[in-house]
């Protein structure tokens, strides 16, 4: 790490076996359960908020203020996202592989505070490795007293229960999440409610949190949500996991405090990326998920700060960095991650449905030499059909925010590339086509 | 084949009993019936149909939403190879096309041996090992043409067996116990 932060949800992951039941009790694992039980709920709600826990699944919604808004009832649930599938992003994936007990403590924390009836964990399909680590971890707590009735003693009883997904991104929608865990297709839910936490998991008023925002619990209780809000900076509290990608030196998994951590740390510092691959030039970036509008080398002084990159009109969205250098074709990037939204579209919405499919057409027809210099303001017009006014944070047509994430990566290549773009219409193809 | 085996019935029976409503066994009872016979066969959704107390239709239905559930056969290995964003600087489109070449086949077919199926896939949160592969969902990469090639001959000689089950096994991991915190206080809801 740059600064002298402590590892919060990557402690143990310099373990080959941190996954095991062994070693996590070897590293404190379910002391902050033991020391939660010994408080009262609203203690533990008091202690998240002290934190500023900001929600790590992409929206960076406080998890105290979250937590606070759970109407109260008979039964509540809560339900973790792991569903982890926004491209580039793979930090979940990572907790809940190398570090399973940690995501199940944080949950059975946050049950506890909130008092649910149940808590589900929602894994992506895909983590089969995941699936049976998640499950083996949760096998384990229930032998070992931390799952079941009266958990360690307390009195208090929680049931878990790892729910597996079939491959959907839209899944990862917090809505189309709890449809899909209802046995249906998962289709975003019309707003309002605009929260699960008024009317949820069949009806019920359930709390949706990511897997890394759950990770960072066992640590909060233990070392009070003080010591947490005391790393980092502004609304940006503690550290955070970061997933690097594309073309850098040493792509992969780097956890580091909020704020005071900057791009230009992340992508270049020798113990960390290491550089643009090759000894390239940096051509742009994308800071949180390809949903997020790109940043260009100005932007490298930027410190890993919620508020700081919103203000630059961009997000930092699911914590995930993709490095793009000279050798990268802008329009081909725009083109991949457009046709990724295509493939993605539930297909409710027309301006979504629709304008991805044109969208991506248009954009592989200007890669592959086909476009014409019109095709530009073709774009942009329907971009601002899904998205009116193109502008950042985007308005919303749609039922969900899939839709209006797609102008993204287009206005960014044509605001920062637009002689790129041209050029391939000018020479009918790629100009790059040999770089990579 | 086809239907739920008793043992794979009993399974399912147990899974439904994990929800507060059956309906959401649904997706697990698809996985539990791939994991039995590679894919999503008519027999099975209409065991799952009355599991869960939908049509069968329901069942084919919601499948069908989803990328994992396959309600027509394919290969034992299931190739999936992704080319988003991460995965295509690190050249996946160009692993991809060597894929079919050496396998025969283009994305989304079987060869004719049954042994192999194509997937182009999204990102599979395998980015730092771009470009990313996964057989049957188990993950391998980086590959290289060189390094696919190998992978598949150990995956043709089932060397590779107990690393990567066959197409359809996802979790090999039961889960031990029901629900123990409501035991005793359930009842009377819906079913
Ligand atoms: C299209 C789409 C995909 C999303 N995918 C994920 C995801 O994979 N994981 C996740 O935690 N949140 C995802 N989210 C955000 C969730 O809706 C929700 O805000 C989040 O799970 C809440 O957890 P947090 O408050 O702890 O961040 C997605 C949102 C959208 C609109
Ligand atoms: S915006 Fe797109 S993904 Fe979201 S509900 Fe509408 S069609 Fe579905
Ligand atoms: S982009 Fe290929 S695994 Fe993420």
């Amino acid at each position: 790490m740059i600064t002298d932060a402590p590892r919060i949800v990557t402690s143990r992951l310099g373990h080959s076996d941190s996954h095991t039941l062994e070693r996590y009790l070897a590293t404190g694992g379910y002391e902050g359960l033991r020391a939660a039980l010994a408080r009262p709920p609203a203690e533990i709600r008091e202690e998240v908020d002290k934190a500023s826990l900001l929600g790590r699944g992409g929206a960076g919604f406080p998890a105290g203020r979250k937590w606070s808004m759970l109407r109260p009832a008979e039964i509540t649930y809560l339900v973790i996202n792991g569903d982890e599938s926004e491209p580039a992003t793979f930090k979940d994936h990572l907790l809940i592989e190398r570090d399973p007990h940690q995501v199940i403590e944080g949950t059975i924390i946050a049950a506890y505070a909130l008092g649910v009836a149940q808590a589900f964990i929602f894994c992506r399909g895909e983590f089969a490795l995941g699936l049976e680590r998640l499950s083996q971890a949760v096998n384990e707590a229930y032998a070992h007293g931390a799952l079941g009735r009266n958990i360690f003693g307390s009195g208090w009883s929680l049931d878990l229960v790892i729910h597996p997904g079939a491959g959907a991104y839209i899944c990862g929608e917090e809505t189309a999440l709890l449809e899909s865990l209802e046995g249906k297709r998962g289709f975003p839910r019309i707003k309002p409610p605009y929260f699960p936490a008024a009317i949820g998991l069949y009806g019920a008023p359930t709390v949706v949190n990511n897997i890394e925002t759950m990770s960072n619990l066992p640590w909060i209780v233990r070392n009070g949500g003080a010591a947490f809000a005391a790393l980092g900076q502004g609304s940006s509290t503690g550290t955070r996991l970061f997933a690097l990608s594309g073309r850098v030196e040493r792509p992969g998994w780097y956890e580091l405090e909020m704020s005071k951590t900057t791009f230009a740390d992340l992508i270049m510092d020798p113990s960390l990326g290491g550089g643009v691959k090759d000894g390239h030039d940096l051509k742009a970036f994308i800071p949180g998920g390809v949903s997020a509008p790109w940043f260009g080398p100005e932007h490298l002084s930027l410190g890993l700060d919620q508020d700081a990159v919103a203000k630059q009109g961009s997000m930092l969205g699911s914590g995930s960095v993709v490095v793009m250098d000279d050798t990268t074709c802008a329009v081909r990037a725009a083109w991949r991650i457009t046709r990724f939204f295509y493939r993605e579209s539930c297909g409710q919405c027309t301006p979504c449905r629709e304008g991805s499919g044109w969208l991506e057409k248009i954009l592989r027809r200007i890669e592959e030499g086909a476009g014409r210099e019109a095709d530009l303001d073709l774009l942009m017009d329907a971009c601002d059909n899904i998205a009116p006014g193109v502008s950042w944070p985007p308005q919303q047509t749609t039922i969900c925010v899939l839709g209006p994430s797609i102008p993204s990566s287009i206005a960014s290549g044509i605001r920062m590339f637009r002689d790129e773009f041209l050029l391939h219409v000018k020479e009918g193809g790629c100009p790059m086509r040999d770089a990579r | 084949m086809a239907a739920l085996t008793p043992e794979n019935f009993e399974r399912a029976r147990a899974i439904v009993a994990l929800y507060p409503k059956a309906r959401s066994a649904l997706i697990p009872l698809c996985h539990l019936a791939q994991s039995q016979d590679g894919w999503l066969t008519p027999e099975a959704m209409e065991d799952i149909a009355a599991l869960v107390g939908v049509t069968p239709a329901e069942v084919r239905g919601t499948a069908s939403f989803y990328d994992m559930l396959h309600t027509e056969p394919v290969g034992r290995h299931v190739i999936a190879v992704c080319t988003n964003i991460a995965c295509m600087l690190g050249g996946a489109y160009e692993l991809l096309e060597h894929a079919e070449e050496h396998l025969g086949i283009a994305v989304g077919q079987t060869t004719a041996d049954g042994e192999f199926t194509i997937e182009e896939a999204e990102c599979l949160a395998g980015c730092d090992t771009a470009p990313c592969v996964q057989v049957n969902h188990r993950f391998f990469g980086p590959l290289d043409a060189a390094s696919f090639d190998a992978l598949c001959e150990r995956l043709r000689s089932g060397e590779l067996g107990g690393d990567v089950p066959h197409h359809g096994t996802l979790c090999r991991v039961e889960r031990a116990v029901g629900l123990l915190a409501t035991e005793g206080e359930r009842g009377g809801d819906e079913r």
